[in-house]
């Protein structure tokens, strides 16, 4: 009992701030990517992004160079593209969606061919750092239970299906989010005659990384929510 | 044995492939078999094409007592017989092989799809699908009082896909059945067929809690196929951010386990300290499960001494909160209470199936890589290997804890004593037509990276194995005789990767 309390003491507030403040992220963390474009250079598509160091410096789309911003959740798949990295972060769903899920939003997790890392950092936004539940949002066992679905992994041959019923058996109005690298766009699995691709449902927030931090899954979230306020961008880079 | 013995083979030394022989059928049975009845341990076992009609089947053993790699190999066509029934480590390698190759093991006990997808590595002349990836037929315990309960693919927290069917006699497990596939992506395909720069990222996402494990195993089997020498600094690094990889996942499993019992207070320290060790590798790498560190030839990021002594400062603090929070865990009679009798796995059960990792480690069977088959840094540093004897998940929670501390104090002392010079060498070209058989101990056990390059020194085979791909059997063998209510505690204990055995 008392080791307990020692330990309990010892450890005190562990929970972030987050959204209040400035998180700060080690000098190396790659963010998001900052693009001095080369003339005509493709825009950047941070949903194919694996964010490896080989992926800064020069190359086609002009130098890159990954900052140590983590927003960079957008409500649609062209808001990933961008020629410099300035994405196009996300907004908040309609009122009525807002009024539904803004204060009680109940998720459910379908893992489609992933390597398991997405899912890691899913768990670890319900540990006592980030503490998902302050905000309303939890993850509940039965499509039954859910107002939408977050999915991750690249969407292979032996998950689609699954994926499919699970969408199917999730009541109107639902949101899907689809989280990290292979989920938006196969990820470092893209172009294996094993991935066949999500089925056709829309996304109304995609979370690009490899993985994603947990508080880029989060920012995002609040932001599709409308729990951040709208003039929240980010700061020069 | 002795000319298994002989050829030269050791972790991370590449030999040419004419060095592994070509055996006739039942003289590669009785070499693997024999072997295997003297100690030796089957490392993996895989098939490739051979020509166009036939499937070359290659087995790598491992002389764990003497430190010694060996391989052999035959030529097969549409069948041969199994050599299941007189080596039951072969199960798993040969429902893969017949699965990957289309080539059937005759007299295979349970010849079943492993992960469920059509052949991608048969010979380009053979249309055989020896398993049908949709005709998958559960073992079935018939009774008035017997009943089935079906679990997953999806489950029901955020857990990777997988499904789980028991028997069960009111709440008594008779039998648990696991199929895995639902991950299958293509890994060992997407490695022989990518790019070098891309493949080191599949290999990074082969199991994405096991990041340092695999990308180090699969850089050491190119180094070596390369003669790339890696500078001593370049090895320490990589053995900080392997321990600090097993410290974070160890304290998660601690903290899983905690959460499982309901004793709150442990599964939310581990949970919160386990994010610590991820950040100390976000700090090195920049990313919290250790990507974009180890490429072939070295490691892209060093660690200068202001980051060192700062790591080595979060490390003591995150150690002694460590000991207080597991004093409390283990400390509790409750918490004992529960974890100790359930989901055992015995000795012999290990020995037979060559299970490997703690789960090993928690039933008296002193399996590790890095002391068995030591390789860089690990030849200068021994880490003690921590067993227990009880098997069940109370000794796999006492082998990571223990291991903790040991990974804890590695780390604190290299992080005092960092080799100088540089952290990275140029990684040339692969030598044609050899082999290289690359072991790590990962945190959940022995990986297994072998590369076979063609005559252009192109990659012709990777295999891949994870430490899952045995330990899902040590899990299916726990839970007879316990109870449903008791699956989640016992899969947490093993806490075994989807990913990494779908590949």
């Amino acid at each position: 009992m008392f080791e307990l309390l020692k330990a309990r003491l010892k450890q005190g507030v562990r929970t972030t701030p987050y959204p209040q403040g400035e998180p700060a992220f080690p000098e190396r963390y790659r963010g998001l990517p900052v693009v001095d474009p080369a003339p005509g250079a493709p825009p950047v598509d941070l949903g194919t992004c694996l964010f490896s160091p080989e992926e800064a410096g020069e190359g086609p789309n002009g130098t890159v160079r990954f900052t140590t911003e983590h927003r960079m959740a957008s409500s649609t798949r062209q808001g990933l593209l961008s020629a410099t990295g300035q994405v196009e972060l996300a907004s908040s769903l309609d009122r009525e969606m807002q009024r539904l899920f803004g204060r009680s939003l109940r998720l459910r997790s379908v893992v489609a061919g992933s390597c398991g890392g997405c899912e890691a950092e899913l768990n670890a936004l319900g540990n006592v750092v980030f503490d998902l539940a302050r905000f309303g949002v939890q993850f509940v066992a039965s499509p039954r239970h859910a107002d939408g679905l977050v999915i991750t992994g690249a969407v292979n041959r032996n998950m689609r299906d699954a994926l499919r019923r699970t969408y199917e058996a999730t009541p109107n109005p639902k949101i899907v989010i689809a989280v990290g690298a292979c989920a938006i766009a196969g990820g470092p699995f893209a172009g294996s005659g094993e991935i066949v691709g999500a089925p056709d449902i829309p996304v109304d927030l995609y979370v690009p990384g490899c993985p994603p931090h947990p508080l880029t899954v989060l920012d995002g979230l609040l932001r599709l929510l409308g729990r951040l306020p709208a003039d929240r961008v980010p700061a020069r880079l | 044995m002795s000319a298994l013995r002989d050829m030269g083979l050791r972790n991370r030394r590449a030999v040419p492939f004419s060095s592994v022989p070509t055996e006739p059928v039942d003289e590669f049975r009785q070499t693997v078999i024999g072997a295997v009845r003297d100690g030796w341990r089957l490392v993996a076992m895989f098939g490739m094409p051979d020509g166009s009609e036939a499937t070359r089947v290659v087995a790598v053993l491992a002389d764990d007592a003497n430190g010694t790699l060996g391989a052999t190999s035959m030529r097969v066509g549409e069948r041969y017989p199994a050599l299941t029934p007189d080596c039951p480590q072969a199960h798993a390698f040969e429902r893969e092989i017949a699965e990957q190759c289309g080539v059937r093991p005759e007299g295979h006990p349970w010849l079943k799809p492993l992960r469920r997808h059509l052949p991608d590595h048969r010979p380009p002349a053979r249309g055989n699908v020896v398993l049908d990836p949709g005709g998958y037929e559960f073992f079935r315990i018939e009774g008035a009082e017997v009943h089935e309960v079906a679990v997953g693919p999806v489950h029901a927290g955020i857990i990777e896909p997988g499904h789980f069917r028991f028997q069960a006699h009111g709440e008594d497990v008779l039998y648990l059945e696991i199929m895995l596939g639902y991950q299958h992506r293509g890994v060992e395909r997407l490695l022989e067929t990518s790019s070098a720069e891309r493949a080191i990222l599949v290999a990074e996402s082969i199991a994405g809690d096991t990041v340092i494990g695999h990308v180090g195993a699969a850089c050491g089997a190119v180094e070596a196929l390369a003669r790339c020498r890696k500078t001593p600094r370049a090895q320490a690094i990589r053995g900080i951010a392997l321990e600090l990889e097993r410290l974070a996942n160890h304290v998660g499993d601690l903290g899983a386990i905690a959460g499982d019992v309901a004793y709150q207070p442990a599964a939310a320290f581990f949970g919160a300290l386990r994010g610590d060790c991820l950040n100390l590798l976000m700090t090195l790498t920049g990313n919290r499960f250790g990507r974009g560190l180890i490429r072939p030839g070295g490691v892209l990021w060093d660690i200068p001494t202001a980051m060192a002594d700062d790591l080595r400062a979060r490390l003591e603090r995150v150690g002694e909160e460590l000991e207080l929070a597991a004093a409390a865990m283990f400390g509790s009679a409750s918490v004992q209470a529960r974890l100790e009798g359930v989901g055992a796995v015995t000795r012999p059960q290990c020995l037979e199936l060559g299970f490997v990792g703690p789960v090993a480690r928690a039933c008296e069977v002193a399996r590790d890589v890095r002391h068995d088959h030591p390789y860089g840094i690990f030849r200068f540093a021994h880490i003690p290997v921590t067993t227990a004897w009880a098997g069940d998940v109370h000794a796999r929670a006492l082998v990571r804890w223990h291991e903790v501390r040991r990974s804890l104090e590695f780390v604190i002392e290299q992080l005092s004593a960092l080799p100088r010079g540089e952290v990275h060498t140029a990684c040339g070209a692969l030598r044609p037509d050899e082999i290289v058989v690359a072991l790590q101990e990962g945190w959940r056990g022995e990986l297994v990276h072998v590369v076979i390059t063609d005559d252009r020194g192109a990659v012709r085979r990777h295999k891949v194995v994870d430490a899952s791909f045995h330990n899902w059997t040590a899990l299916a063998l726990a839970m007879p005789g316990n109870q449903i209510s008791d699956f989640p505690l016992c899969n947490k204990s093993f806490n075994l990767s989807y990913a990494g055995h779908d590949l």
